[in-house]
């Protein structure tokens, strides 16, 4: 990292931090703006909003999947714009807004347990997102990560030691806040970042058609891997179908791809955006409908700049990586050996001069490179040889150049990863590579801008769900202690959210997000409906729903989900099989994301139990939607 | 094939992305001025409170 990097990183810290310092001194915060009885104005508000719903987790981790399966991805965003914005605005904002104001809610479990007027609402409510947002946080603190390790030539580790504390001084500093206008800078930051990406790319392939064609032509070289799932070239949807019961493992993958990308990866956050707690409270602080309706012109606009141009422009990076990329660098090993493990699938690893033949044979030949910048202390980086790579030797001490000539992921296969490469370093890789270093600094910023959004927020809600939901619910009027409780229920996330991070590195971060959204769908979404819009909703049933709903969610990731059944092990410790599946069901079930399944089931029982119970007080159903408070 | 994704069901997205975005705008434009409310006390009170909390959180 040289000096201008410094300089800069530390500029855009310093600025964030004074304008937070500024905006809290002249109380410019939402809620100020509520006080004041006055409009924020509504491109702050969008962009504040967006900048909170957006973070690492959409550009890096989302954009690598996008790169891996496809511009398919592309209806997350359909998604993101009509439900994550349009919805999310026109029908849920002001009646969010109206109830949370009316019963004194201040967090989402606090306005479902005031709604239905029960305490074991806010309180599961408020652990399940105290338990679950962790997983979130970490995948927004390792696509920062993931982004950083490169550019400051640091480890991985140490990148998300950095990250997390330039983050949590943030947060301290002023982040918790909220103050609109830092958000919006950072929203700013964001879209000025994302829309030199989409532009630059484009330019750099050629335009639209010429991009997309070239990207379309590439489909012969779409791994094995990949075609064995079902993949059918970057411009093309997966394979759809659904196997036979007993149908042979090859035949049940053939069609898997599709279920992943449309169940797990477009509706699970496609829809559980609704249900987000931390984006709900901020419905709270707008001062009317009105506010709504002129922030949805910058969100609709932000949104498609941020998870759009990601899901472009990752799929396209395939296109620069074979077609484009050249590497200009000195050449440290042209024969560099790298283990993958008896079985071929474990952590490549570095093979000694002596080691034994039989590891040897098993390794992989990989180039061992440094860039001229760097000197003779840091570690060469390697690159997996394949016949497509020319290699260019210097002459006259000018640098060689090597030109991989490889798709995205394979391209991330290096050190420390396995053979199947990581997908939450194609986007970083891809702007390391193809663009000029001032843009490095300036991807670095909107990165940095959309982890801090994210994260302060998601801090204060882990914070308010264990100190104001769980802690004051059960002790009321011990306010110093709440306090107390909330900033421990912020360090514990944080340092879960680091653990985490640093456990389970490599092709995370869509996944661990996917799983949060659709924990949060399942279990809140039908209950959450019903508050606001179904007057007949009863107690009972919105209780039944949201554990329904979590636990189906749970059951399903534990025994029938094959990704996630096979990474946690219950399944094969208790049954002795991977899945509950028998060959008398079809596998493809194994592919279906738990909240295709948690979310029907969460809002039948919603019905169906409403309508089994006796309604609720009419007195105070009327005060939940605008009349007075029973005596 | 639609600028050069051939299959349909890809290119529908990519053009619906950009027509939501433009749904978005329309739909804000036209409701520009609609939906005004006046601010009452509990809006108020709600405002003070939550700034208060935060402000102990720190």
């Amino acid at each position: 990292m040289d000096i201008l990097t410094i300089v800069i990183l530390l500029t855009y810290l310093f600025a964030i931090g004074y304008l937070g310092y500024q905006g809290y001194r002249r109380t410019k915060t939402a809620s100020d703006y509520l006080v004041a009885g006055r409009n924020a104005n509504p491109v702050v508000m969008a962009l504040s909003y967006g900048a909170t719903f957006i973070s690492t987790s959409a550009i890096v981790g989302f954009g690598g999947v996008a790169a891996n399966f496809g511009m398919g991805t592309l209806w997350l965003t359909v998604l993101n714009i009509i439900v994550g914005i349009f919805i999310a605005f026109v029908v849920f904002g002001n009646p969010t807004r109206r109830m949370g104001h009316h019963l004194d809610a201040h967090t989402f479990p606090e306005l479902m347990g005031k709604r239905f007027d029960s305490r074991w609402i806010q309180i599961i409510c408020a652990l399940i997102i105290f338990v679950f947002m962790p997983l979130y946080a970490m995948a927004v603190i390792i696509g920062g990560a993931e982004f950083i390790a490169p550019v400051f030539h640091i480890s991985y580790d140490a990148a998300l030691y950095l990250f997390a504390l330039i983050v949590a001084a943030y947060v301290i500093a002023g982040g918790l806040k909220g103050v609109m206008l830092t958000d919006a800078l950072q929203g700013a930051i964001m879209l000025v970042g994302m829309l030199v990406m989409f532009v630059f790319t484009y330019y750099k392939l050629g335009g639209f058609t010429a991009a997309h064609q070239t990207l379309t032509d590439m489909t012969p070289m779409v791994p094995k891997a990949l075609t064995a799932i079902g993949h059918q070239g970057w411009t093309s949807m997966p394979t759809f179908g659904w196997a036979a019961p007993g149908a042979s493992a090859a035949e049940s993958a053939k069609v898997s791809l599709w279920w992943i990308m449309v169940s797990t990866i477009v509706m699970g956050v496609g829809i559980g955006v609704l249900a987000q707690p931390q984006l709900i409270v901020r419905f709270m602080t707008v001062k009317s409908k009105q506010s709504l309706n002129r922030a949805i012109v910058a969100g609709g606009i932000f949104i498609f700049f941020m998870t759009g141009v990601a899901f472009i422009v990752g799929p396209l990076s395939n296109a620069y990586f074979v077609k484009q990329e050249a590497i200009e660098c000195h050449i440290v090993n042209e024969n560099a050996l790298l283990d993958p493990g008896a079985d071929g699938s474990g952590v490549l690893s570095l093979v000694a001069e002596d080691a034994v033949q039989e590891v040897k044979a098993r390794s992989k030949a990989f180039v061992a490179y440094k860039r001229p910048n760097e000197t003779a202390d840091m570690p060469p980086h390697y690159i997996l040889k394949t016949p497509a790579m020319t290699i260019a030797r210097g002459t006259d001490g000018n640098p060689d150049t090597i030109r991989p000539g490889m798709i995205a992921i394979a391209r991330t296969v290096t050190l420390g990863t396995t053979m199947k490469g990581n997908s939450d370093t194609i986007i970083p890789r891809y702007i390391n590579s193809a663009f000029p270093k001032w843009f490095g600094l300036l991807f670095l910023m909107t990165l940095l801008s959309a982890a801090m959004s994210t994260l302060s927020s998601q801090f204060h809600t882990m914070g308010t769900s264990i100190g104001r939901d769980i802690f004051e619910t059960i002790r009321k009027g011990d306010q110093k202690r709440t306090v107390l409780i909330t900033r421990c229920g912020i360090v514990v996330g944080l340092i879960t959210a680091i653990i985490l991070g640093k456990v389970i590195r490599g092709n995370i971060i869509a996944v661990a997000t996917a799983i949060f959204f659709g924990i949060c769908a399942a279990a809140f979404l039908p209950s959450f409906l019903g508050a606001l819009f179904w007057k007949r909703m009863t107690r009972t049933a919105a209780l039944s729903s949201i554990l329904t709903g979590f636990l189906t969610s749970a059951l399903w990731s534990i025994f029938v989900n094959a990704k996630t059944a096979v990474g946690l092990g219950i399944c094969k410790a208790m049954l002795g099989r991977p899945t509950i599946l028998t060959p008398a069901f079809s596998p493809t079930w194994a592919f279906v994301d738990p909240i295709m399944v948690a979310l029907p089931i969460s809002a039948l029982v919603a019905v169906a139990i409403t309508f089994l119970t006796k309604p609720m007080p009419p007195e105070h159903v009327s005060y939940c939607f605008g009349g007075k408070k029973p005596q | 094939m639609m600028v050069g994704i051939n299959d349909p069901w890809v290119a529908l997205a990519y053009l619906l992305s950009f027509v939501g975005s433009v749904a978005c705008v329309m739909y804000g434009v036209i409701n520009w001025n609609k939906g005004d409310e006046p601010i009452g006390p509990e809006d108020t009170n709600w405002a003070k409170e939550e700034k208060e909390e935060i402000e102990a959180a720190l």
